[in-house]
């Protein structure tokens, strides 16, 4: 692996997975004995869409350095539609973390299927890496939250 | 009593934040609220008022009561230290010094809130006289003198007067603090005329001001039924959109919410302003005791003029500094419920 | 303008075409008229309508279509398309509502005003809607001042959406072009700022910022019977002003939840005790919805679907936003 170790920061990662296909996705990853690193915590959706914009801002809040989302491929949603409504609403509130000066690298939008246990592997090694890079997340955080 | 240039008043004020935290107004993205000195902060004592008022140096709008901590099996409790450091507040005006006297009566009466009995102590007050008094101002149908905040609860009166700034001890704490800043001043017992004047000019000011004239006929401890009962509020009330803004830029409100904050790893109490025109105010595990909004509105002028008289020797829990009738979104203020009940029997 | 507005309504009371007015009633100074509901032609002597009279009333008519009868409310041209979202979102019964479109020639801020100096106000003239006067001439206790009617005009109506009603029954006075910059002028400055600079900015903001709610409760979209800040099971409060998170929190999710609803009139800024510049937040995400999907105004119509209730299959992704730079 490819990412330096950093005695002082082990970023956190929040990983939200649709239950369909980025979910068998990283099973698939784990049982085909593929790497990612462990800072990344998997929580599973129903649906892409069931992520509400607050979702993401509470991991920033409660400490996390970085979150992505993962969602069946356009067009082979679970329930049809759902990511495409994602995919809108993460757009925006992307935009709008930018907007209000939180690095852009600190969200991610990707598209797993099932099938896809490497690309899960990947994606998540290169957002920890992008994480990594960018540091501790103090632009969304919630200093109460704070350990010390 | 001094006098000092107001060129002179960043030293005065790095002189004081040597040795005490020091709070005043200072503007920020275009707003004056009370906040603490620092090198760069925007210093603006010119603004006639700032938009909360400076009960948040003694009352925070959210404060820590304590924090527990989880670790393994084990948990720890770590109340909040209480105010030790030594603060003076600079700018207060008299309705604003009046407010705290209000919130004395609440906090400093059995039991004790020692957060901010803490505060109290250790705080020492410069008010200072309004130059130039506004239209939505009517502290003197409260008996304030804008004009004279030497006759308020402060520590230090100041007035200011073109390029200068007078400066007059009032208490033990006031002398303390002119000690500590007097080389920075000159004497100026000399001018004592000039200082009448001021307050005179004033005063005339305040007589031409559209509700100091405002009559409290008709309100007070003893009319709770009528009142209480009167159907003007079901009229009164319907603009208001059930915002907070009234209580929060109030310098007289007290009512706080005590909740929980989960930290992820431990708990934190916290206690923060509330208001009566929330919906979840005063809620309880049966649901809530006010169930309109008429109701929420009408609590809080009830409370202002009838019940807290009632319960303070007829001291109203209003100073008449005019910030709600200046920030009401809806243009609803006290001043309207005053007038439109006022001699009602 | 406002003899026609009080004649008119008292007819279509008298005729019981209407149970009840919505308009502006009188304050007790020159600049604080509050909405109100008058019901027979006494309490219609109050009636005002003049430079003041800001506050958008669509809001009001959610609760006002509860009640028996129809309600005459007056919406100028930027209050219709509250309106009208309203009535995409079954919020208010077009039924209900009998609506008088008024002319508009820019509503004005005391603020505005005090911000030039200008304080101790007695009575202002200027601002009634007969006159087309450029100034203002304001009575005050500390001598008789003026300002231009234009440097005292709210923020939104330097971008004018336009002087058509999108919704009505009947028009009462003409309306003036307010319009002299762009509404996504000021997203761009900020736009082009750097990331610290673009944080610097909204911290210093958002520090002001006291929980008071009132943008949420003013706001015509915002129209949800319990919002999710007022939520008992929820840490965080509404009202604790704590840290720099809690004011994110609230006003992000705040503007997202009205992206794609709002119509942009502009009162979350009007309201803000702290003057807050809240419509950037509103305009960012029109902005955005512009660009990815295409030019949509809310409440311009009644059927159309919301931006972010519809979808196309080859809309960006949202690793647009790093990539655009």
């Amino acid at each position: 692996m490819s990412i330096e170790t950093n005695e002082t920061f082990r970023p956190k990662i929040v990983a939200f997975c649709c239950n369909w296909c980025s979910y068998a996705g990283a099973d698939l990853a784990g049982s085909s004995r593929l790497v990612y690193p462990a800072d990344v915590k998997i929580i599973r959706v129903p649906c892409s869409c069931r992520v509400n914009p607050m979702f993401i801002l509470r991991a920033f809040e409660k400490g996390a350095d970085g979150v992505i989302l993962c969602g069946c491929h356009p067009g082979d949603c679970h329930y049809s539609t759902g990511n495409y409504y994602a995919r809108r609403r993460m757009t925006l509130l992307f935009s709008m973390l930018d907007f209000i000066g939180v690095e852009n690298g600190r969200t991610r939008v990707e598209w797993v299927s099932a099938a896809e246990g490497v690309k899960f592997s990947q994606t998540m090694n290169e957002f920890v890496e992008k994480i990594y890079s960018l540091g501790k997340n103090v632009r969304l955080e919630d200093l109460r939250c704070r350990k010390n | 009593m001094y006098k000092i240039a107001k060129s002179n008043l960043p030293a005065l004020f790095r002189t004081i934040a040597e040795a005490k935290e020091l709070y005043l107004p200072i503007q920020t993205a275009g707003q004056v609220n009370f906040g603490p000195w620092s090198e760069d902060a925007d210093v603006d004592i010119e603004t006639l008022k700032s938009v909360k008022s400076p009960k948040d140096v003694f009352f925070p709008q959210s404060e820590n009561l304590y924090t527990c901590k989880k670790e393994g099996k084990s948990i720890s409790i770590e109340p909040e230290t209480l105010k030790e450091q030594e603060f003076v507040v600079f700018g207060m005006k008299a309705c604003d010094i009046r407010g705290v006297e209000v919130l004395d009566k609440v906090f400093l009466a059995d039991p004790v809130d020692t957060f901010y009995a803490a505060r109290r102590e250790h705080g020492t007050i410069v008010a200072m006289a309004c130059h130039e008094p506004e239209e939505s101002c009517f502290c003197k149908v409260f008996g304030v003198d804008c004009a004279d905040p030497e006759k308020a609860a402060a520590d230090v009166a100041v007035w200011s007067m073109g390029d200068e700034l007078f400066w007059k001890a009032i208490t033990e704490k006031g002398e303390a603090l002119t000690k500590q800043v007097e080389s920075l001043m000159e004497n100026a017992d000399a001018e004592s005329d000039k200082l009448e004047t001021e307050k005179e000019n004033i005063r005339a000011i305040v007589e031409k001001l559209p509700y100091t004239h405002l009559s409290l006929e008709g309100w007070g401890g003893d009319v709770l039924d009528e009142k209480f009962n009167s159907p003007k509020w079901e009229e009164l009330y319907k603009p208001c959109l059930a915002c907070g803004t009234c209580t929060f830029v109030c310098p007289t409100c007290q009512c706080y919410d005590i909740k929980d904050y989960d930290t992820g790893h431990g708990i934190k109490r916290y206690r923060c302003w509330d208001s009566c025109m929330y919906s979840d105010f005063t809620m309880m595990a049966h649901g809530n005791n006010r169930t309109s909004q008429m109701q929420r509105f009408r609590q809080r002028f009830m409370h202002k003029l009838v019940y807290f008289p009632a319960n303070n020797d007829g001291m109203f829990s209003c100073v008449g500094c005019g910030r709600c009738v200046d920030k009401c979104p809806s243009s609803l203020n006290i001043v309207k419920v005053i007038k439109s009940m006022g001699g009602e029997k | 303008m406002q003899e026609e507005l009080v004649k008119r309504a008292k007819e279509l009371l008298a005729d019981g075409t209407v149970a009840r007015v919505l308009g502006w009633k009188a304050g007790d100074l020159p600049y604080n008229p509050e909405p109100a509901y008058f019901e027979n032609e006494e309490q219609l002597e109050d009636f005002v309508y003049n430079g003041f009279c800001g506050a958008n009333l669509s809001k009001y008519m959610i609760e006002a279509s509860k009640l028996e009868g129809k309600t005459l409310v007056f919406l100028k041209p930027c209050d219709t398309y509250s309106f009208n979202q309203l009535i995409k979102e079954h919020r208010v019964d077009r039924e209900k509502a009998f609506i008088i479109g008024v002319g508009c020639k820019g509503k004005l801020s005391v603020e505005n005003i005090k911000k030039q100096g200008i304080k101790g106000i007695e009575s202002i003239s200027g601002a009634e809607m007969t006159d087309d006067a450029e100034t203002l001439t304001i009575q005050t206790i500390y001598g008789e001042k003026t300002c231009t009617y234009a440097s005292a005009m709210l923020g939104r109506c330097h971008v004018c959406k336009g002087k058509e009603h999108q919704v009505y029954d009947e028009l009462i006075g003409e309306s003036k072009d307010t319009k002299d910059a762009d509404r996504f002028d000021e997203v761009r400055k900020i736009e082009a700022m750097s990331p610290e600079e673009r944080f610097a900015f909204f911290k210093k903001e958002l520090s002001k910022c006291i929980r008071c709610n009132a943008c949420r409760n003013v706001c015509p979209a915002c129209s949800c019977r319990k919002c999710v800040f007022d939520s008992t099971k929820f840490d965080s409060a509404q009202k604790a002003n704590v840290d720099s998170f809690e004011e994110k929190m609230f006003h992000i999710i705040r503007a997202f939840h009205v992206a794609g609803r709002c119509t942009d009139c502009g009162e979350c800024s009007r309201v803000c005790p702290q003057g807050i510049p809240l419509h950037l937040f509103n305009r960012k995400f029109i902005k955005d919805i512009d660009e990815f999907y295409g030019e949509y105004q809310a409440g311009a119509d009644t059927d159309s679907r919301a931006p972010l209730t519809n979808f196309t299959f080859d809309d960006v992704e949202p690793g647009i936003v790093g990539e655009r730079g």
